[in-house]
């Protein structure tokens, strides 16, 4: 029998709801509550209770840290990137309404805001994965049998 | 003097968690626990913020007639911000500011809206308050790894050693 | 100059203000994912001679049509966030790009010397937040995107002087002092400017210039005014909030020291400035106040405290770092006149004081090259091998002295000036006894370079020292420059009285 067979089972049971629950902020941040960084916090802390049941090397495996450091600069460059658009489509820097040309449902504003959401998500998300990573991985880990 | 307490309740409790943790990031010599006591100091700071933009009766800034998105709301942030603080402006102290952002607030449209632009702030401020906790622990567990305590008085101790043995070289 | 600026296309440099900021930011994303240090400077290279150019653009566009307001989103300010550049920030454009620019072409030989291999693109990648965020304090028209940004350059600052621990640990704890005093001063500025927005209900600095002398009796306003100069106080090494600043500048690598010298704490001096005479107004009586008790005083303690704490270093850059701490002071009695003849020499300093301490910094890490320098009795001998550098060195070293043939004696002469102007003879008498210390300490350097003897045991490897031409290429056009601005100062003279003139004339549109 696997020791901690409590926590994993309910960790298992509660790691996908934490995922789709960030998503549902991350999505939502237009009417409610939330938005790219809270989003992306409760992501890293579902990744995060992961890595505490089962071992930062598990974790490791699952969110490696080449994917870490490669998403950190993607969600920058899709912030960026979508300034740069609207500054190549004519307008100010970040003026969204230049994406899509239909002014009556402000759909250039949707389409905006949902990409520099989701870069920032990108960001804070492995930004907080490495600072995890970063400390974890310094300590030794506690063998199994030591807790 | 009760009835002043319980009106600026929100700037008594900001002032007892600011200079808590100012007198804990001078009082310690833990670096971790200055660490915590600048936390706290910030997390004042964002109380400050959000409990003075507080509208009493304030609905989520949406526009109800067509739920658009909130292409609408920053206008409506700058509108609702004028309106509720064209009576601030009248004040002359922090007590009645205070008192008329909660109060006497008209606006000229048909509902009350509650200020995002605070809000907005303070996510601003936590998120730079995450990273700069994230980089002063950062330091710390090097400082731990490199001298072998986070006390400051022994770190202090280490380098005055270091120096004058090399004074004296 | 308009010939280069007009080099650009004109779209490019309507949409300036916006990319000079974001083109390091992203570059800074690109390379951290760089697989070598070689290829990480060369993005860094390649963003900071875009943002030079682009702000080489917009001083030409200030200088000749006036304000250069842009609205970030297409949103018009004071609800949407404006950058706002007039005479008074293109002094510090000027600075700062020019300064990066060096300190860029400096810095591969210097970083790939003193930090491990597999940091560097990531060392590079700090570099462009701090770069893009003090541009980014530099030009914003909006006081908590100025607190934003502030805070993106404060931090990745805590970061690259953190980085100096390959070569002395006791960069970690110089660097965990600053972050703690720095988030103390921000956290002050970001408290002034809730309360500036409680009393005012915007965010946008010529909003609130419009709209804060009706609240002159406010309480409130009197509050942030008091949390704002602390605050930016701190961050600007005014007198007694210093005490972060000669050890973060002791213990960096380098480069981040030279960069730093000459651009950080100008950025914090420009924030005062700009929330002082342009939020709000000089004639307020407690601002009034400020000026002489607070600025002035403390600004001549500071001149002399710190240069004599200098004169009684060991270290070679503690001492060049208290020395930045009594230059302060002299911008600070600058400021503190309330005249816009002290503000216009206070600026004059700011540019010359840029210059003379990127040089002298420069200079130090190229002997330092392969050696590491720590006391000032390390430097002794180089004369003979390195003449070149210690040229520069002198001529940087005779210049924050304020000998005539050096651009430091403009300052030095205008700060008297003006002083005189206002009937402040102590302050004429303290910068006299302030430069005679600085002789002092200069003097003690020189004659290490000049006079002494090597040691023995470094001789030879002293004998053979050669800088690197992309080290010695940035240093001698600094060197150059503080000779030749003294022969021809009206250009920068008359961008110091534009900066003076811009500042008085108040935010409103």
């Amino acid at each position: 029998m696997t020791p901690h067979l409590v926590l994993r089972i309910v960790a298992k049971l509660l790691i996908p709801l934490i995922v789709i629950f960030g998503l549902y902020v991350h999505f939502h941040g237009d009417y409610s509550p939330g938005g790219g960084f809270q989003a992306g916090v409760i992501i890293a802390a579902a990744v995060i209770l992961y890595a505490l049941i089962f071992g930062v090397e598990n974790a490791k495996r699952a969110v490696p840290t080449w994917f870490v450091k490669f998403l950190a600069a993607f969600g920058v460059l899709l912030y960026g990137g979508t300034g740069v658009a609207t500054l190549v489509l004519g307008a100010n820097f970040l003026d969204y309404d230049v994406l899509h040309p239909d002014l009556a449902h402000h759909s250039g504003q949707h389409i905006g805001i949902i990409l520099v959401e989701l870069g920032v998500l990108s960001t804070v998300f492995s930004v907080m994965m490495a600072i995890f990573y970063a400390f974890a991985g310094r300590a030794p880990d506690i063998p199994e049998g030591e807790w | 003097m009760i009835e002043i307490i319980a009106e600026r309740f929100n700037f008594v409790i900001v002032i007892i968690l600011m200079m808590t943790g100012l007198y804990a990031v001078v009082a310690t010599g833990n670096l971790v626990k200055r660490l915590v006591g600048l936390s706290l100091f910030q997390t004042s700071v964002f109380l400050l913020y959000i409990t003075m933009g507080k509208v009493f009766g304030g609905q989520p800034p949406i526009l109800p007639e067509y739920s658009e998105g909130h292409g609408e709301n920053d206008a409506y942030a700058g509108e609702a911000a004028a309106a509720v603080t064209d009576h601030a402006a009248e004040a002359a102290d922090i007590a009645e500011s205070a008192a008329s952002h909660g109060e006497t607030v008209h606006h000229a449209a048909e509902a009350i809206y509650s200020n995002p632009l605070p809000h907005v702030l303070i996510l601003t401020a936590i998120v730079v308050g995450v990273a700069t906790l994230s980089v002063g622990l950062a330091l710390v567990v090097r400082i731990r790894e490199s001298y072998g305590t986070i006390e400051d008085e022994a770190i202090n101790h280490a380098d005055y050693a270091v120096d004058s043995a090399r004074r004296n070289t | 100059m308009e010939f280069l600026a007009s080099l650009l296309p004109a779209s490019l440099v309507t949409h300036a203000p916006a990319i000079i900021v974001v083109t390091p930011l992203m570059m800074a994303a690109v390379a951290a994912i760089m697989p070598n240090g070689r290829l990480g400077w060369a993005v860094t290279l390649i963003s900071t001679i875009v943002s030079a150019l682009l702000a080489l653009a917009i001083i030409v566009d200030v200088q000749t049509g006036g304000v250069v307001s842009y609205a970030m989103g297409g949103w018009a300010p004071p609800a949407g966030i404006e950058f706002r550049i007039d005479g008074l920030n293109a002094v510090l454009l000027m600075v700062i790009g020019a300064l990066g620019l060096l300190s860029v072409i400096y810095a591969l030989p210097s970083v790939a010397d003193e930090i491990e291999e597999k940091k560097q693109s990531l060392f590079y990648s700090a570099f462009l937040v701090c770069f893009a965020g003090l541009i980014g304090v530099a030009i914003t028209g909006d006081a908590f995107n100025m607190f934003v940004f502030l805070e993106i350059s404060s931090i990745s600052t805590y970061v690259l002087v953190g980085m100096g621990a390959s070569s002395d640990r006791r960069a970690l704890t110089a660097a965990y002092n600053y972050l703690v005093l720095g988030t103390i001063g921000a956290t002050f500025f970001v408290i002034g400017v809730g309360f500036l927005y409680m009393a005012t209900g915007t965010l946008n600095m010529a909003d609130m210039a419009t709209r804060l002398p009706d609240l002159s009796d406010s309480r409130v306003v009197q509050a942030a005014f008091a949390f704002i100069i602390v605050g930016l106080g701190l961050k600007a090494a005014m007198f007694p909030l210093h005490l972060w600043l000669p050890n973060a500048y002791a213990y960096a690598p380098n480069f981040v020291t030279s960069f730093l010298a000459s651009t950080a704490t100008k950025v914090a001096f420009y924030t005062l400035v700009r929330f002082l005479f342009d939020v709000f107004w000089p004639e307020a009586p407690f601002v009034e106040v400020s000026f002489l008790w607070v600025f002035a005083i403390l600004g001549i303690i500071g001149m002399i405290v710190a240069s004599v704490q200098a004169v009684f270093q060991d270290d070679a850059r503690r001492l060049l770092a208290f020395s930045s701490v009594g230059q302060v002071g002299y911008m600070m009695l600058g400021l503190g006149m309330g005249t816009a003849a002290g503000l216009s020499a206070g600026m004059l300093h700011l540019i010359n004081h840029s210059m003379m301490k990127g040089a002298l910094f420069m200079a130090l890490g190229a002997f330092a090259i392969r050696f590491g320098i720590r006391r000032i009795s390390d430097l002794n001998g180089f004369a003979r091998s390195m003449p070149f550098t210690s040229v520069a060195f002198t001529i940087g070293g005779l210049s924050l002295v304020g000998v005539p043939m050096t651009v430091g004696f403009w300052s030095k002469w205008y700060l008297g000036v003006a002083a005189l102007e206002n009937g402040w003879w102590w302050a004429v008498a303290a910068l006299i006894l302030s430069s005679l210390i600085a002789l002092a300490y200069v003097a003690r350097m020189l004659a290490a370079i000049w006079v002494a003897e090597p040691h023995h045991d470094k001789a030879g490897a002293i004998a053979h020292a050669r800088a690197p031409w992309l080290m010695l290429g940035p240093l001698w056009v600094l060197a150059i420059a503080n000779v030749w601005f003294f022969f021809q100062p009206d250009f920068l003279i008359s961008m110091a009285n534009a900066a003076a003139e811009a500042a008085f004339s108040g935010g409103a549109r």
